[in-house]
């Protein structure tokens, strides 16, 4: 049955599971890990501010319960980089204003890392013309990508600019 | 050392010009933004306050009437709960802009569906989330609120109303005329961080950390809502998550984290759902407008009418101000402008990005494509043969006018084929494409501000004032000028903001910010310079600072009023937008192909972050046009589309590649550093655009914005 | 979020068992569950977390049908290479549906039972006959532009809001089931959804106590493929109209048309009148308008929502043209 010991590894350190199982993993990482990087926009799967890379994939923490991912690896905005070892594209978002108040942008850039690996492992998205062929980094290839992150303040142009970069000169990633 | 200015004349001595650093305009990544990226900066629920209880809001199910009771005895019973806050200081809808007093109290009288009642505080959220669904209350009801804006009687805006010339007479004998009937749906903010406040009471004084985009009204509503003295409260808005209007005014949840705060004598947080942000705190209103317009054979406008119809609830003074720029914008000698108000019991409406000319000019200059179009008109030409010299209302001169070179140099860039047009010529697949051009217009508004600066003995300078940076790059913009100013390379320049200690700035808001506190900080650095230049003797550039000031701390507050040219001139900021779109024949789906903006807006501070508000200005731009709407039910007025799935603000995949051009120029009267708004510019007219575009694609014409595929199919064949 | 027990089973069938209990619910992605029980328009008081227990295979069966597992997600079911190849409506569809953030997550079982977007169903202070029985419908007095304009009744007139199951249902899959007694049972996803009816709170056939193993695609039909969703935005907002349409065309006269709908009604709208009177009939506009008002002849609005009449005529018509490449 449950297993009480478990323990979710967040950016590569464990953290014991939630007693309340009603705790979603955005709150559980916000509150009791104390990563606010990631962000609630909405709290229902409309907005992305919370996006977090689990098992290498992009979930939105707020529709997940902390407890179904004891044993899970999951990686937030502070684990992919920092001011002084900033990850390629935290620093092209930077480079490129792709942000403005700066609240989706956490959301926008685990996003924007784990897209790059799906379009390498040639995910087709609603945008690709042709299911079966190799999938491009084109920008419309981006921008139906991105579509699960809303930027209110409009920056989407920007943060087009800024993926893009990355995806056309190397293969995206963390700091390392 | 204080350094005041109130401007009572231009000022075109262009100094920061002449301080020959670069620095000011320069394309400069935001100082605060490998924060950003990182994640690190912390926003309103982000500080971690021992012993912190969480508050959820109650909600009223009714649309009019009175709180009978209140019956919380279950959730208090429910684990972790720890009390049910029903003090009448509680707040019932949030201050508009600027207010700086409580907005409207007494929760218990009620005055639209979602208003907020009461607030629960427990231990945990998933708690005081759950216990708020327990709370059962009783109303007495007021039956037949009114809900339907077209159906009240509504009050006329007297200040709005111009009557100039022989209107009719002149509507009636152009050669060329068109009275439309031109609606657009109500809008939401949405700033992607909901409201949130995090309140702190140490038995005299509340700390408040909150999302709030005007401090130094906001101490004012809080202090005055709560009953306390402005000295016993301070708020801390350091990072803000956007605003858009929403956060102008202190609202619900700030005062009732301070009220529970203050009852229980520890930290409490109150973040509303989204679904709160979207019932409670402020919508654009719904607008109705009626534009007639005339001109003779050469394309002159000789009649000029708009006439609109908004919404509000009863006791609010706010008014979308849909008029604002049609006052000036075109020349016509015979005018009718008229404005009213109608009483319903919907949420309040208040500034949402843009208040006025976001909804305005999308009329207007679709009417005036419809115009061009009878006249047999270039519309970029339209528009150019119909730029007033002065004022045509006030006979004031414009404090500076580029609306013709944004015209001419957006239709050169887009590639804009000058001459007859002809709608449904450019069919692809299954796509109609078309191409149109709207005007930019925006008032530009100042504030009083004040900042300090600071060199200190290391010759590093600190830059403090309660101005908040929303998204709009003021970290960045006033270490610019600081840096400028004083000769220091930016990293050297501390920029520190979003605190009420701090001295006061305007808040942002009105497009009015970087305009308004980059005065108040260029004074202050002026000063300082001068100081130290007399000090030793020789240009700034030449001293280092920390040897001229020989290991003392120089201090400077600098203090812009706005003064007697703001009544000498008409100020605004204007521009142009040029928009190629497809729509689909069988569908009506609309997307945009490509969009340009071009804008005058005075001195450009930063032209990365500048750029960056136009971008973001011109994407709202394609949300008015095209997907957004707040619907309201018919039977009780609440918010029916309450959320980021139903409400419609654009996805990436919305928006193409987007091209700004900045038309530089020096306005003297806007301010002492020759700066203008920006922030809303890019959404005053874009819309137009759009619209234009839609009909020179497909050949039909819709009055209804947002142009959704259901309104469009209604008119394609 | 109402308090829960949460339960992770050691075997399908326990799975099942719990399920059945008091207010026992599975969750699998719970990206609608668990919006739902934020909102308590859902208040299990048991959840059963059918996560660790297998089925997330897409397995090659006899006669070249596939076998997609309940727990398999949408992302890689779009991104699974036959599907692309053979099922590119489905791929098609998944795709157009949500985000990759939430199609991470999402699975086939749980994208089939998702529940209306309905305004007033999400809404637990306002009426819903859905929600709560007895308390009305809130939304054919109020806003309805999502709304149903096929097979309404005077108690709800909601949608089935999904994109998946409308090509599964143009596909004719079918969705397998384990039930309570640990026995499995086959529906078509043509029979697996109810109309609203007298009972709208019933959305499908599922009994307490069943769990859906897996989805099964028949063989491949080839033909032409077409998922055409028509929407509000360009990405991440649900259908006001959508086309399923497997359609081919041999010596000049339909040899197959299976035609579903999304945004319609409150399940995936399938009509098997349409095929007949497609197949063996030369493809023309005027054939295409016939279809359409053969598929519409009962259509009824409710105001906000009359424009899905129209919008259904011109999309058939759209992908019908597009699938046949007739001059539309
Ligand atoms: C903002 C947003 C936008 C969306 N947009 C779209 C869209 O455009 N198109 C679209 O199609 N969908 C859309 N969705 C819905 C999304 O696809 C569904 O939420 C998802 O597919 C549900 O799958 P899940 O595994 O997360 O289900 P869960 O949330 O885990 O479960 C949903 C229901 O299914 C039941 N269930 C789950 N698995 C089983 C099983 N194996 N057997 C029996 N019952 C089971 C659960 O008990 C529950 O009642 C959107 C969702 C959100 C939040
Ligand atoms: S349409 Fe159905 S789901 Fe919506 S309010 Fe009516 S009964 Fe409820
Ligand atoms: S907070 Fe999770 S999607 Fe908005
Ligand atoms: S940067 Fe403000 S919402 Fe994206």
């Amino acid at each position: 049955m449950l297993d009480k010991s478990g323990t979710i590894n967040v950016n590569g350190e464990p953290h014991r599971s939630p007693e309340d199982p009603r705790r979603s993993l955005l709150d559980f990482l916000r509150e009791e890990c104390g990563l606010t990087g990631t962000k609630k926009g909405c709290d229902h799967g409309q907005c992305g501010a919370c996006t977090v890379i689990v098992g290498g994939l992009r979930i939105n923490s707020c529709l997940t319960l902390a407890v179904m991912h004891e044993g899970d690896d999951v990686t937030t905005i502070e684990g992919l980089g920092t001011p002084d070892k900033p990850s390629p594209l935290q620093t092209a978002f930077h480079d490129h204003d792709g942000y403005q108040c700066g609240y989706c942008t956490p959301g926008q850039i685990c996003s924007a890392t784990a897209m790059l690996d799906e379009i390498a492992n040639n995910w087709p998205s609603d945008a690709s013309d042709d299911l079966g062929g190799a999938i491009e980094a084109t920008d419309e290839e981006i921008r139906e990508r991105m579509s699960g992150n809303l930027c209110r303040c409009g920056a989407y142009a920007n943060i087009v600019k800024a993926i893009a970069e990355v995806a056309h000169t190397s293969n995206g990633g963390s700091a390392e | 050392m204080n350094a005041h200015l109130k401007q009572d004349e231009p000022v075109d001595d262009n100094f920061l010009d002449k301080t020959g650093q670069g620095e000011v305009g320069k394309p400069l990544s935001r100082v605060e933004g490998l924060d950003k990226v990182t994640g690190i900066v912390p926003y309103a629920a982000e500080y971690r306050l021992d012993n912190c209880a969480e508050g959820v809001l109650v909600q009223a199910t009714i649309t009019r009437g009175q709180v009978t009771r209140i019956d919380a005895e279950a959730a208090l019973a429910m684990p972790g709960v720890i009390t049910v806050i029903e003090d009448d200081r509680l707040c019932a809808r949030a201050a508009q802009g600027t207010a700086g007093e409580a907005p409207q109290q007494a929760p218990r009288t009620i005055c639209y569906w979602g208003q907020p009642i009461a607030l629960v505080v427990a231990e945990s959220f998933e708690q005081a989330r759950d216990a708020a669904k327990t709370i059962r209350v009783e109303y007495r009801e007021e039956n037949g609120a009114p809900l339907d804006p077209t159906l009240v009687d509504a009050e006329e805006q007297g200040n709005e109303t111009v009557n100039q010339g022989d209107f009719a007479k002149a509507l009636s004998e152009a050669p060329h005329s068109v009275d439309l009937r031109i609606t657009t749906e109500g809008h939401a903010s949405a700033a992607m961080e909901p409201h949130a406040a995090t309140a702190d009471w140490d038995g005299d004084k509340l700390t408040v950390r909150a999302a709030l985009q005007m401090l130094n009204f906001n101490i004012s509503e809080l202090a005055d809502a709560l009953g306390l003295d402005e000295k016993q409260v301070r708020i801390l808005a350091p990072y803000v998550g956007g605003g858009f209007g929403s956060k102008l005014g202190v609202s619900q949840e700030t005062v009732a984290a301070s009220l529970a705060a203050m009852q229980l004598g520890r930290p409490v947080r109150v973040v509303m759902t989204r679904q709160q942000v979207f019932q409670t705190v402020m919508r654009r209103s719904e607008t109705s407008q009626r534009l007639r317009l005339a001109c003779d054979d050469e394309g002159k406008l000789t009649a000029f009418g708009h006439e609109a119809l908004v919404s509000n609830l009863p006791g609010e003074g706010f008014a979308e101000p849909v008029l604002q720029s049609s006052h000036f914008l075109y020349a016509a000698p015979n005018r009718k402008l008229q404005l009213d108000v109608a009483r319903v019991h919907r949420m309040t409406a208040g500034s949402v990005r843009a208040p006025g000319e976001a909804v305005g000019m999308p009329a207007l200059e679709a009417a005036m494509d419809e115009l061009a179009e009878k006249a047999g008109v270039d519309p970029v030409e339209f528009r150019l043969m119909n730029i007033p010299e002065r004022d045509p209302e006030q006979d004031l001169p414009f404090s500076s006018h580029k609306l013709a070179e944004c015209l001419e140099q957006g239709a050169r860039a887009f590639g804009w084929a000058r001459g007859e047009r002809k709608p449904r010529q450019r069919l692809e697949g299954e796509w109609w494409i078309g191409t149109g051009v709207a005007s930019a217009a925006r008032v530009h508004n100042v504030g009083e501000a004040k900042a300090r600066v600071t060199v200190r003995p290391d010759g590093t300078v600190c830059v403090q004032t309660d101005m908040t940076d929303i998204g709009t790059g003021t970290y960045t913009i006033l270490a610019q000028i600081a840096s400028e100013m004083l000769v220091v390379p930016v990293e050297d320049v501390l920029v520190e903001l979003g605190d009420t200690e701090f001295p006061r700035g305007p808040g942002s808001g009105g497009s009015w910010g970087a305009a308004s506190i980059g005065s108040a900080v260029f004074l202050a650095c002026k000063e300082l310079r001068s100081q130290i230049e007399s000090k030793t003797g020789q240009p700034i550039k030449d001293a280092s600072l920390g040897d001229a000031l020989g290991g003392e701390e120089l201090s400077c507050e600098g203090h812009y009023e706005p003064g007697d040219v703001k009544s000498d001139y008409t100020s605004s900021g204007f521009g142009a937008f040029f928009a190629e779109v497809r729509v689909n024949r069988f569908t009506g789906e609309v997307r945009v192909n490509r969009m340009l903006g071009a804008f005058g807006f005075g001195r450009v501070l930063n032209e990365k972050t500048a750029r960056s508000q136009c971008i973001g200005g011109i994407t709202w731009s394609i949300g008015v046009a095209l997907t957004e709407a707040l619907m309201f039910d018919p039977n009780d007025g609440h918010l029916v589309n309450c959320d980021l799935a139903e409400y419609h603000v654009p996805v990436n995949r919305d928006v193409p590649e987007l091209e700004v051009i900045m038309v530089e120029e020096r306005d003297p009267v806007a301010s002492p550093i020759q700066a203008k708004g920006i922030g809303e510019l890019g959404m005053c007219g874009g819309a137009a655009a759009i619209a234009n575009a839609i009909y020179n694609a497909c050949g039909a014409r819709l009055y209804d914005y947002p142009m959704t595929p259901d309104r469009v199919i209604a008119v394609l064949d | 979020m109402k308090p829960f027990e949460y339960i992770r089973p050691d075997s399908l069938k326990h799975a099942a068992q719990l399920t059945s209990g008091e207010n026992g619910t599975a969750i699998a992605g719970g990206t609608n569950l668990l919006d739902l029980m934020k909102l308590q328009v859902e208040t299990p008081s048991r959840l059963i977390d059918l996560n660790r227990l297998g089925l997330k295979e897409i397995a090659e069966a006899e006669d070249g049908i596939l076998r997609i597992g309940a727990l398999v997600t949408n992302s890689e079911a779009a991104a699974h290479p036959r599907i692309r190849s053979d099922y590119p409506a489905l791929a098609r569809a998944i795709l157009a549906g949500a985000t990759q953030q939430l199609r991470n997550k999402a699975t086939t079982g749980g994208n089939l039972c998702q529940r209306t977007r309905c305004y007033y169903f999400t809404n637990t202070d306002q009426p819903c006959n859905k929600r709560d029985p007895g308390s009305g419908c809130g939304a054919i007095k109020g806003v309805a532009k999502l709304h149903a304009v096929l097979g309404t009744s005077a108690q709800c007139i909601a949608t089935y809001p999904g994109d998946m199951a409308v090509a599964l249902s143009a596909l004719d899959a079918s969705v397998e089931i384990l039930t309570e007694a640990g026995e499995q049972r086959v529906v078509p996803v043509r029979d697996f959804y109810l109309l609203p009816g007298d009972t709208p709170w019933r959305e499908n056939v599922l009994a307490a106590g069943e769990i859906i193993t897996a989805v099964t695609l028949p063989s491949p039909v080839g033909g032409t493929q077409i998922y055409r969703k028509v929407r509000e935005r360009s990405s991440y907002a649900f259908a006001l109209v959508s086309v399923a349409a497997i359609v081919s065309v041999e010596d000049g006269l339909f040899a197959r048309a299976d035609l579903a709908f999304g945004g319609l009604a409150h399940k995936p709208w399938h009509d098997p009148r349409l095929s007949d009177l497609l197949v063996g009939s030369a493809p023309s506009v005027e054939l295409f308008d016939r279809a359409a008002d053969l598929l519409l002849e009962d259509a009824q609005g409710f105001g906000e929502n009359d424009f899905k009449i129209p919008l259904a005529r011109r999309t058939l018509r759209a992908v019908l043209a597009e699938a046949t490449g007739v001059d539309a």
